[in-house]
């Protein structure tokens, strides 16, 4: 669960992480009653879950509620490299001695937590990276071991941090890995992270990833969620426990087990299709959930055919088959449907499809097969000719 | 010979006593694999169909001398199921759980890795088939048959497709291993090909990559340095976007790493071929057993 900006602090403040002053705001009225209360100059920074905003404009000094309501109605409602801005947050504008940048982040590769200090901060870490690598302090932690002072220490002083912030620094590393590990984050990234003229260490942008796996054990978290940026189709799939990412094509896809489902992906691909979507229904799935799974699929209006490849292990092809002939039954689809069905009880499920004889529902064989007949089939719709 | 599961596999199944773990604990006894014993706390003296379940791992093993456990219970459980099946003396530890936290899966990953004489599988993975000897986890085995041919897999079902296809073109598999979709994985791709390539019934190996993390390059360079066998290789998810989880918790293209352009060239620049669909792979499999 990427988190955005304002609630990824939420979660820092819990620990005692130094911010700004700040308020939410989802209209320009609400965004000058917060600066009123803060004080001005105030920061109107856009919400939403990509980078990049200060470039895009969404993020805009007000010196005044005049400047407060002509940004805030200009952000809001902006498109962000695909993501639309629905909340503000509005923060106390800081004075910035040193822009710093500090993170925990789960390194699969060393299977351990790095942790991250540099005196660059303030510009992509990528570039960081790149252009600046003394710059950049790491270390890995032994989990079981926890983050120590000394580390923190070394990190701090590789980094070159300024001597006199050098404990409260250490000190602000230690509770981000603090928050890292108790929150069940993947990433807790601070850029950047600000040293004051009056040397207090402050969190300027918070980026924080939990990990969705350990919400059960974190029910405080799971209101942050906040899909206001998100797309409709991944919001209804998710209510109704579906793996669902939408994609830029038309043609929709369907199938039982994350690689199987990419592998389709990219065999339509190769066959010179598009896809629309990615869903997987899981394993063991029932007629139900494969209607559900169709209904998603169909509200994209974009989707000129659907192909449905699935191998069946403990998911039954005569489930899905009945799904189908369900769903084909309640939503009437316009659009022509592909089916590959391999795998348990895949002879029933045939017979099931062949003798419910929809119209525009094509039987297909193999894999290769059933990607190219849905990409011609696609391609027919747009030629009008399907 | 086969790998992992097999004519010696004494299995004992923590979450037998569950819906899932009942299921498949039972399939894979119908196959023929060794189920010897459940572990579910609270439910010791009961039985599951004949199997003996009880409270604790170690008093399974003591009862029973199993050797291998299936972990079946739920995500909040599980990674304590691992570290106390370990504890018990297991040597292969199979976790078939999915949605285990990621940082209990840290935990566990550095906890075995101090330890001599175990190995865990997955976990999210559908297990280990050894086709004719053994079946541990969910792979459905009757679409397979004994072989020369062994396949490593991040993926489940589409494990199933290209050994169908395998099997289709006549040929069989010495082990099917599922090595699970999660971002810290047991065993990985290096570990499983290793065990591969010291087995004697394996001529030639595949293996099913996805996008997310560094396990294919990671395999890549041991192939160049360890592997004489064959192997060919395949990798899922060019087409998905980056940033986005495309389902297992591990498949995920973050910023310049995990893409699967990359992986497919750290592979193909050590000499392994890379299908561009399933159904390739297991085609490019069969013209080098044929050849």
């Amino acid at each position: 669960m990427d988190l955005l900006e304002y609630k990824g602090k939420q979660v820092l403040a819990r620990h005692g992480v130094a911010q700004p002053a700040g308020g939410e705001a989802a209209s320009a009225d609400e965004a000058v009653a917060v600066a009123e209360k803060i004080g001005y100059p105030v920061v109107v920074k856009a919400q939403v879950k990509i980078g990049g905003r200060g470039k895009a404009g969404g993020i805009k000094l007000a010196t005044s509620a005049g400047e407060a309501r002509e940004h805030a109605t200009s952000i809001l409602g902006m498109d962000i490299r695909g993501h639309t801005v629905h909340v503000l947050w509005i923060e106390q504008a800081s004075e910035i001695a040193s822009e710093y940048y500090a993170a925990v982040v789960f390194d699969r590769s060393a299977k351990a937590p790095l942790v991250m200090l540099s005196t660059h901060g303030g510009m992509d870490i990528e570039q960081v990276a790149e252009q600046h690598p003394d710059a950049l302090a790491t270390l890995h932690v032994d989990p079981l071991v926890g983050f120590q002072p000394y580390q923190a220490r070394r990190l701090a002083y590789e980094a070159g941090v300024d001597a006199d912030v050098v404990r409260p620094v250490c000190r602000m590393l230690a509770t981000l890995y603090d928050v890292f590990v108790g929150e069940d984050a993947t990433l807790v990234e601070i850029n950047p992270l600000v040293i004051t003229p009056a040397r207090e260490v402050m969190a300027l942008d918070a980026k924080v990833t939990l990990d969705d796996n350990a919400m059960f054990r974190h029910p405080d978290n799971a209101g942050l969620d906040d899909s206001s940026d998100a797309d409709p189709q991944e919001a209804m799939a998710k209510e109704r426990g579906l793996t669902y990412v939408k994609l830029d094509g038309d043609i929709g896809i369907f199938g039982n087990g994350a690689g199987l489902v990419m592998s389709t992906l990219d065999v339509v691909a190769h066959a010179g299709g598009a896809p629309a979507n990615f869903l997987d229904a899981g394993g063991g799935a029932k007629a139900e959930a494969i209607a559900a799974s169709v209904d998603v699929i169909l509200s994209n209006p974009h989707v000129k055919a659907v192909l449905f490849n699935v191998f069946g292990g403990i998911t039954r092809c005569d489930e899905v088959a009945r799904g189908i002939i369900d769903a084909y039954g309640i939503l009437k689809p316009t659009v022509p449907f592909v089916v590959r069905l391999d795998g348990t009880n895949d002879v029933e499920a045939r017979k099931l499809l062949a003798d419910a004889d929809l119209p525009q529902v094509y039987a297909e064989a193999t894999m290769d097969g059933a990607a190219a007949r849905v990409v011609e089939l696609a391609r027919q719709h747009d030629a009008g000719t399907a | 010979m086969s790998i992992l599961v097999g004519a010696d596999t004494r299995l004992v199944v923590s979450g037998l006593t569950g819906r899932e773990g009942s299921y498949h604990a039972l399939n894979n006894r119908r196959y023929g694999t060794d189920v010897v014993a459940g572990v579910t706390p609270g439910k010791g003296g009961q039985d599951v169909e004949g199997i003996p379940v009880f409270n604790t791992f170690r008093e399974a093993v003591a009862a029973t001398e199993s050797n291998t456990a299936m972990v079946f219970v739920p995500p909040p459980f599980a990674a304590d199921s691992i570290l106390e099946a370990q504890d018990a003396g297991i040597a292969t530890i199979i976790a078939i759980t999915e949605g285990i936290p990621a940082h209990d899966e840290l935990r566990v990953f550095n906890v075995l890795k101090h330890k001599s004489g175990v190995r865990l599988v997955g976990p999210n993975c559908p297990g280990v088939l050894s086709p004719g000897k053994a079946n541990v986890g969910i792979i459905p085995a009757s679409f397979f048959k004994p072989g020369n041919v062994g396949v490593v897999s991040r993926s489940g079902t589409l494990t199933y497709q290209i050994g169908n296809e395998l099997a289709q073109s006549g040929f069989g598999n010495s082990s099917i291993v599922g090595i699970g979709g999660d971002p810290v994985p047991g065993s990985s791709f290096v570990d499983i090909i290793a065990l591969f390539e010291d087995d004697p019934e394996t001529e030639l190996i595949v293996m099913s990559g996805e996008i997310g993390g560094s396990a294919e390059e990671e395999a890549a360079q041991y192939i160049a340095e360890h592997v004489s066998k064959p192997v060919v290789g395949y990798v899922a998810g060019l087409t998905a976007p980056p940033g986005k989880t495309m389902g297992h918790a591990g498949a995920i293209v973050s910023g310049s790493s995990g893409g699967g352009r990359a992986k497919i060239d750290a592979l193909e620049a050590v000499g392994v071929r890379v299908g561009r669909t399933p159904t390739q792979v297991a085609q490019i499999a069969v013209e080098i057993l044929r050849g």
